[in-house]
């Protein structure tokens, strides 16, 4: 047996994936935020040098890919599968991102969650032995989430306090199996991975996401807990996508009311990314790219230089769609936890 | 995990721990942002009646027209945003807000092509506005017509 | 003087669709529609020509002014020609705010391109 599942909802792998190699492209935002120091590539042009956001979100996939490739050091022939996905309808920016490498691909939707959906599902494929070498991507982009979600970038509306602003970035993830005679010991390893299931609390606020999507991150850190039997200080930080600060604060006390406190080993990808003072972003970023950036940068970056030796990412996405919504539905949300380890 | 809310017991609770924007800060913005606009629609239409001869409502169309051109071009150019995001409803409400609602997506969808991007789009906020004004003027009209009819008015 | 009562009543009719908006979670495209058909109806109850006249611009520039001039056109249409009036008059009196809108963003879509504004 090469993994396990136990629990509920959660696998642990016996020969824990390793992520061999992490990529992120962000847009200017981002570049001028707190984490500009730990990205790959910031890109001030907001189209990439194509003729529109939804092509230049693409060409940011590609870019996010081609970089994380590059810097595995393997050929491209060495890659079996592509896990991907974006928040655009029918995942334009992937298909057109990532077409012309050619690889085996699969599509997936999971809002901002995406990038916990593709690491879990990259996981368990290279853990099966189904490949030894999987990419796991997503993106989101500013301009072109906008448009398809909410408004024309040109009309004037005030948005509320409670809005996070979606964040130009891509990440990419290369997953490789490991074997008692390749551990790749040097690398962080995904040990286990808590599968969310769709909680709806009733929310219809599509501007406050983050109250939408906390319930869905306390079901799974929760689950993940009991599952493991752990508690929240077995992890040096427990860090969701993009609960944003209101988002966060909902989370922390559904959880303390459940039982455990996170309040000291809790970060928000959302809250990180931007200054909210300087770059008045309200209530932080959000968006498939922005767990997913800050994992390839700063996450991936203090688990090497081993500040963080065990963490449990929790990548959050709201379940909107524009005609749901229009159609008088509530908002559920999605989240999967992923326990990230370095030796 | 135990759920001990309710759905309406949380939405309470998110209320709470939402912050909001102040709305007297939002009223007083939006009071002194819209009455400029006023100010700007009552210039524009004394100017033309009195150094151009118009009669009032030629006077009317004109100040709509420049009003409009106006709300057009500073959409273009990204400003009416910046308006918007002060003067909140002040920048909604007058006749300038109706311009950058119908100019902004044809703005936008340009590169979905000049008629399915553009052609379809450019009602897609302001739409509505047309259909429910014109519906219910058409209403009134109606009942209008049947007092008149019968004698009523 | 105009101008004072312009600015004051403009601003004071903007200042409820704030609170509106504030206090509802409407989105502005509702809001819109319900100035244009409030305007309508004020129109047509006989409430907003004498305020209009005291308020000038401040009545005027607000979408409630254009859900009045779609009374107007309907009203006098009626008068003229009955029940295909009905049909006539909204439109005559939406002409040139609707067409100026179109046009002018048509033609602005053909210089500007879309753009990211930062915050």
């Amino acid at each position: 047996m090469n993994s396990e599942a136990i629990g509920k909802q959660t696998i642990k792998f016996n020969c824990p994936p390793a992520i061999i190699s992490s990529a992120s492209i962000v847009g200017e935002m981002e570049g001028q935020g707190p984490l500009a120091p730990y990205f790959d590539q910031i890109e001030t042009d907001p189209t990439f040098a194509k003729e529109s956001w939804e092509l230049g979100e693409s060409e940011m996939q590609r870019r996010a890919v081609q970089t994380a490739i590059s810097k595995a050091g393997i050929p491209k022939e060495d890659i079996r599968y592509l896990f991907g996905g974006d928040l655009l309808g029918q995942l334009m920016s992937s298909t057109f991102g990532i077409k012309d490498f050619e690889f085996p691909f699969f599509g997936l939707y999971g809002a901002c969650s995406t990038c916990g959906e593709a690491l879990s599902l990259a996981a368990m494929t290279v853990a099966a032995g189904y490949a030894k070498n999987v990419v796991a991507t997503t993106s989101s982009h500013y301009a072109s989430a906008e448009k398809q979600f909410r408004y024309p970038l040109e009309y004037g509306n005030q948005r509320p306090l409670c809005s996070t602003w979606t964040v130009t970035g891509s990440g990419a993830f290369i997953v490789s199996s490991t074997s008692s005679e390749q551990p790749l010991s040097n690398y962080p390893h995904i040990v286990a991975i808590t599968t969310g299931k769709i909680v709806d609390y009733g929310v219809r606020d599509n501007m406050n996401m983050g109250a939408c999507m906390a319930p869905a991150a306390a079901d799974v850190i929760y689950q993940c807990l009991d599952d493991l039997d752990l508690k929240p200080s077995a992890f040096d930080k427990i860090i969701t996508g993009d609960l944003g600060k209101i988002g966060s604060e909902i989370l922390i006390k559904i959880l303390l009311d459940n039982g455990y406190d996170i309040s000291k080993q809790h970060m928000d990808c959302g809250v990180e990314i931007y200054d909210d003072e300087k770059q008045d972003t309200h209530s932080g970023g959000s968006g498939c790219g922005c767990c997913a950036v800050t994992l390839a940068g700063y996450i991936l970056h203090n688990m090497a230089n081993h500040t963080w030796k065990r963490i449990l990412f929790v990548p959050t996405g709201a379940l909107l769609s524009t005609v749901s919504y229009n159609e008088g539905q509530t908002i559920p949300g999605i989240a999967h936890g992923i326990i990230i380890e370095q030796n | 995990m135990k759920y001990n809310q309710s759905h309406t017991e949380y939405n309470k609770y998110v209320e709470i721990v939402t912050p909001k924007h102040s709305t007297f800060k939002n009223c007083l913005n939006a009071f002194w942002v819209g009455g400029l606009i006023c100010v700007l629609g009552q210039l524009i239409h004394n100017v033309s009646m009195e150094y151009f001869d118009l009669n009032k409502d030629d006077a009317g169309s004109v100040t709509s027209i420049f009003l409009i051109l106006i709300s057009v071009l500073l959409t273009g150019f990204n400003l009416y945003k910046k308006i918007a995001k002060v003067g909140g409803a002040g920048a909604l409400v007058p006749i300038t807000g109706f311009a950058n609602s119908v100019a902004s997506p044809t703005i936008e969808y340009q590169k979905e092509g000049e008629v399915f991007g553009k052609g379809v789009k450019i009602f897609t906020i302001a739409g509505p506005v047309i259909l429910f004004g014109i519906f219910t003027s058409w209403v009134a009209g109606l009942i209008y017509w049947i007092l008149l009819s019968i004698g009523l008015l | 003087m105009d101008y004072i009562k312009a600015f004051i009543i403009g601003g004071i009719i903007c200042v409820f669709a704030q609170i509106l908006m504030d206090n509802t979670k409407l989105m502005p495209g509702r809001i819109m529609v319900l100035l244009v058909c409030a305007g309508v109806i004020l129109g047509a109850i006989g409430v907003y020509e004498p305020f209009a006249n005291f308020a000038k611009a401040g009545a005027t520039v607000p979408l409630t002014g254009f859900g009045y001039n779609l009374w107007v056109g309907i009203k006098e249409s009626v008068n003229q020609d009955g029940l295909l009036g009905l049909f006539r008059g909204g439109f005559k009196m939406a002409a040139v705010g609707t067409s100026a809108a179109l046009i002018f963003s048509y033609l602005a879509s053909l210089i500007f391109k879309p753009k990211i504004t930062k915050n």
